[in-house]
């Protein structure tokens, strides 16, 4: 197996259909016998805590398994699944407009990997919703006959909608390929430029939603991270945490799938790396100084003194300003490596965002807080568990991380 | 410009549809100053009138009339006070003790859904749930509700409450100003009559801040000059009048008097700005690259020929 030539373990020809699109060209008995590596052990022991805690969910409700109050609706479901997926799915916009848009055509290898982690997020923030919506099978409502057009949980709701069939067609190329299909694969790479600005169109107006749903709560979330600026907060965090996203997976998308990344030299993804570690330095940099911006115009500065001020403080100058210039050395100094950790530095200041806004600084003022419930966060990892093993599922299948032999030569 | 006819079609379709496809859905709805149907009826709460203790006889009404369970602590257990209660799935109504002017003199604040005028759960609800009808109430229908629980967050007064338990038929549960049963008939809620003090006062909105006023003019000694709910988050139909400070009954003080859908209401008419502008901006940027990159090619041929 171990060549330069990049190979895709689906696409062998065995003459059986299913042995080679879904066995990877292996018997079944084979093909189950590869399936038992340590990282599937960890995923199945996972899912074997997790999916009686999803039975429960749904046989006795939302209250046999979260800390949920009626002062506190909102917990981790919405706080990490909801918030966090979807602005760390944001790679897949990113970098298609930076490829298809703005022309910077070297970053095409990182295309494809990134759209699938970016339509996945959002197939699992989806999945997550289920969990946290009490009717789940009622989603559809506001889209066909029940319309609460004053709402900005309305546009969330169509926009996520939108963007995940945005992104469907988006995969149609690698999907196409993989089955073999050549004439539906050359119609689906036309609809690329329409569904890339149609995507940066969906993008920019749902994540920055999703920062304008607090923009309701003005009583409830703390002053320091109540701005009239959170949906432009939310936006340009969802840019930076996509970028920082976009380094790490295809960094462990190398390491995993060594055999589908030859032909990107750890050099080239390197070079990769830091070109998008500048983009990150100067988001980051342009974000902390909307954040002092938003402090100043609502003349918060007191606040600052407050052991609040020092929780924001730990936010805005550990999780904003430090991954920033962490880029920036990476960048000036030429470290990949630097350029890593700023990324995952930058995914961690996200999270913390979005859970400072959603669930530690929401309600700040009350007597009664919520501390979510381990099932709760059992949920949310299987959920992430399933998340990954359907992008591994697929990555192995499909021409993500390299051109299929076929298409060779093509620009993506 | 290297443009042919059949690429701009191409893009030209783009953009309209990408423009149709997302304004499609999203209109801010009320853009004008809505005043408030003009006969909607309120309720005024006079704090200082009510006794609580062996009483509460408005939460026990409620019960009876909404077909809840029967509060947990009868009128006499004063322990019922020890704790600051909130509304819950199974009461809609609450009475809360607060420190008064003397030790002796405790006032007690009821507490249900203030039925604003601008309701932040109906512009917050994405599937329209919420009503705020011409009488003055502010209506929940259970049959379209999603049970994504943004109302519970919007609310600023921490009104509505979700049955977390209910597997399949989860509701949003709170006070209906019993609309269906009394209200519609432009009768009292079933809190208002059963009250012995006569606490409240059912009326016309309208007429009742005038009342209101009266009383605070009559006795000035008695009442903090203040009608809470007349402009509180642009007006509610239930009001308050108080021997005390407001925030020492267990009432924000600081929620302004701005209509909560306007507080999203500026960011929901920016959408159709952004619809409109970045396709056509990003096209552009793609067709700028795209001919950077061809007169780059066709350079790149002439260099061939010449040195070939």
């Amino acid at each position: 197996m171990a060549t330069f030539s990049p190979s895709l373990p689906g696409n062998v020809n065995t003459g059986s259909w299913l042995r080679d699109k879904l066995f990877l060209g292996m018997t079944p008995k084979a093909y189950l016998r590869s399936l038992i590596t340590p990282w599937h052990m960890v995923a199945a022991a996972i899912l074997a805590i997790g999916l009686p805690v999803f039975f429960q969910r749904f046989a006795y409700g939302i209250g046999a398994v979260s800390n949920l109050t009626d002062t506190n609706p909102w917990g981790i479901w919405i706080g990490i699944d909801v918030l966090c997926g979807v602005a760390l799915a944001a790679g897949g916009f990113i970098i298609a407009s930076i490829v298809h848009l703005f022309g910077m055509k070297e970053y095409a290898p990182l295309v494809r990997p990134a759209i699938l982690t970016g339509f996945l997020g959002y197939a699992f923030v989806v999945v997550g919703l289920m969990f946290d919506l009490g009717r789940p099978w009622r989603l559809p409502y506001p889209m066909t006959f029940a319309f609460g057009t004053s709402s900005v949980m309305f546009e969330v709701g169509w926009c996520v909608a939108l963007y995940l069939g945005c992104q469907f067609v988006e995969m149609f190329p690698p999907i196409f390929e993989w089955l073999g299909y050549k004439r539906l694969r050359a119609w689906a790479m036309t609809l690329v430029l329409g569904t890339t600005v149609l995507a940066v169109v969906l993008s920019t107006l749902h994540q920055s939603s999703l920062g304008a749903l607090f923009l309701i709560a003005p009583s409830k979330l703390h002053p320091l991270w109540y701005s009239m600026y959170l949906p432009v907060y939310f936006l340009i965090s969802a840019v930076a945490g996509g970028i920082g996203m976009i380094i790490f997976e295809s960094t462990l998308s190398h390491r995993t799938f060594k055999t589908q990344t030859g032909h990107l030299s750890h050099a080239q993804l390197d070079h990769l790396a830091l070109g998008l570690a500048k983009g990150g330095a100067i988001v980051l940099y342009l974000y902390f100084w909307l954040k002092v911006v938003g402090l100043a115009h609502e003349h918060q500065w007191s606040l600052l003194l407050s052991g609040w001020g020092l929780w924001w403080l730990v936010e805005v100058i550990g999780f904003i300003l430090a991954p920033a210039f962490l880029f920036l050395f990476a960048v000036r100094g030429l470290s990949p490596l630097l350029a890593r950790v700023a990324a995952v530095w930058t995914v961690l200041g996200l999270i913390l965002n979005r859970l400072n806004v959603s669930v530690v600084a929401l309600n700040w003022n009350q007597t009664e807080r919520y501390i979510p419930h381990w099932k709760e966060i059992t949920i949310t990892i299987t959920i992430i568990t399933i998340g990954v093993l359907v992008f591994q599922w697929m990555v192995n299948r499909m021409p993500i991380l390299l051109q299929h032999p076929d298409y060779a030569g093509e620009s993506h | 410009m290297n443009l042919n006819r059949r690429d701009f079609l191409k893009f030209a379709g783009a953009t309209t549809a990408t423009a149709a496809l997302t304004s499609l859905p999203i209109k801010a709805e009320a853009t004008e100053h809505f005043t408030g149907h003009p006969d909607r009826k309120g309720i005024l709460v006079d704090t200082s009138l009510c006794i609580g203790h062996n009483c509460r006889r408005c939460e026990f009404a409620c019960a009876k009339e909404n077909y809840l369970p029967t509060p947990d602590k009868p009128p006499e257990d004063a322990s019922v006070f020890d704790q600051r209660r909130r509304t819950h799935p199974d009461q809609f109504t609450v009475i809360n003790r607060f420190p008064g002017r003397s030790e002796d003199m405790p006032v007690y604040a009821k507490k249900q859904c203030m039925h604003c005028d601008e309701p932040a759960c109906a512009s917050a609800c994405l599937v329209g749930a919420f009503k705020k009808t011409p009488e003055g109430a502010v209506t929940y229908d259970a049959s379209v509700c999603i049970g994504c629980r943004y109302c519970m967050v919007a609310c600023p007064f921490d009104i509505p409450t979700y049955e977390y338990n209910s597997a399949l038929h989860p509701r949003v549960r709170k006070c209906t100003f019993c609309f269906e049963t009394k209200l519609k008939e432009g009768k009292a809620p079933a809190c208002v009559e059963a009250c012995p003090r006569e606490v409240m006062t059912f009326g016309k909105r309208e007429d009742l801040i005038k009342v209101a006023r009266q009383k605070i003019a009559r006795n000035p000694d008695k009442y903090v000059d203040h009608i809470y709910g007349e402009h509180e988050v642009g007006g509610t139909s239930w009001m308050y009048l108080s021997p005390v400070p407001f925030d020492s009954i267990g009432m924000r003080t600081d929620l302004g008097t701005t209509p909560y859908p306007e507080l999203t209401r500026n960011y929901l008419s920016a959408a159709p700005l952004v619809m409109a502008i970045w396709p056509s901006f990003f096209l552009t940027l793609y067709l700028f690259n795209k001919r950077k990159d061809q007169i780059a090619a066709e350079e790149n041929g002439k260099h061939k020929e010449e040195s070939a």
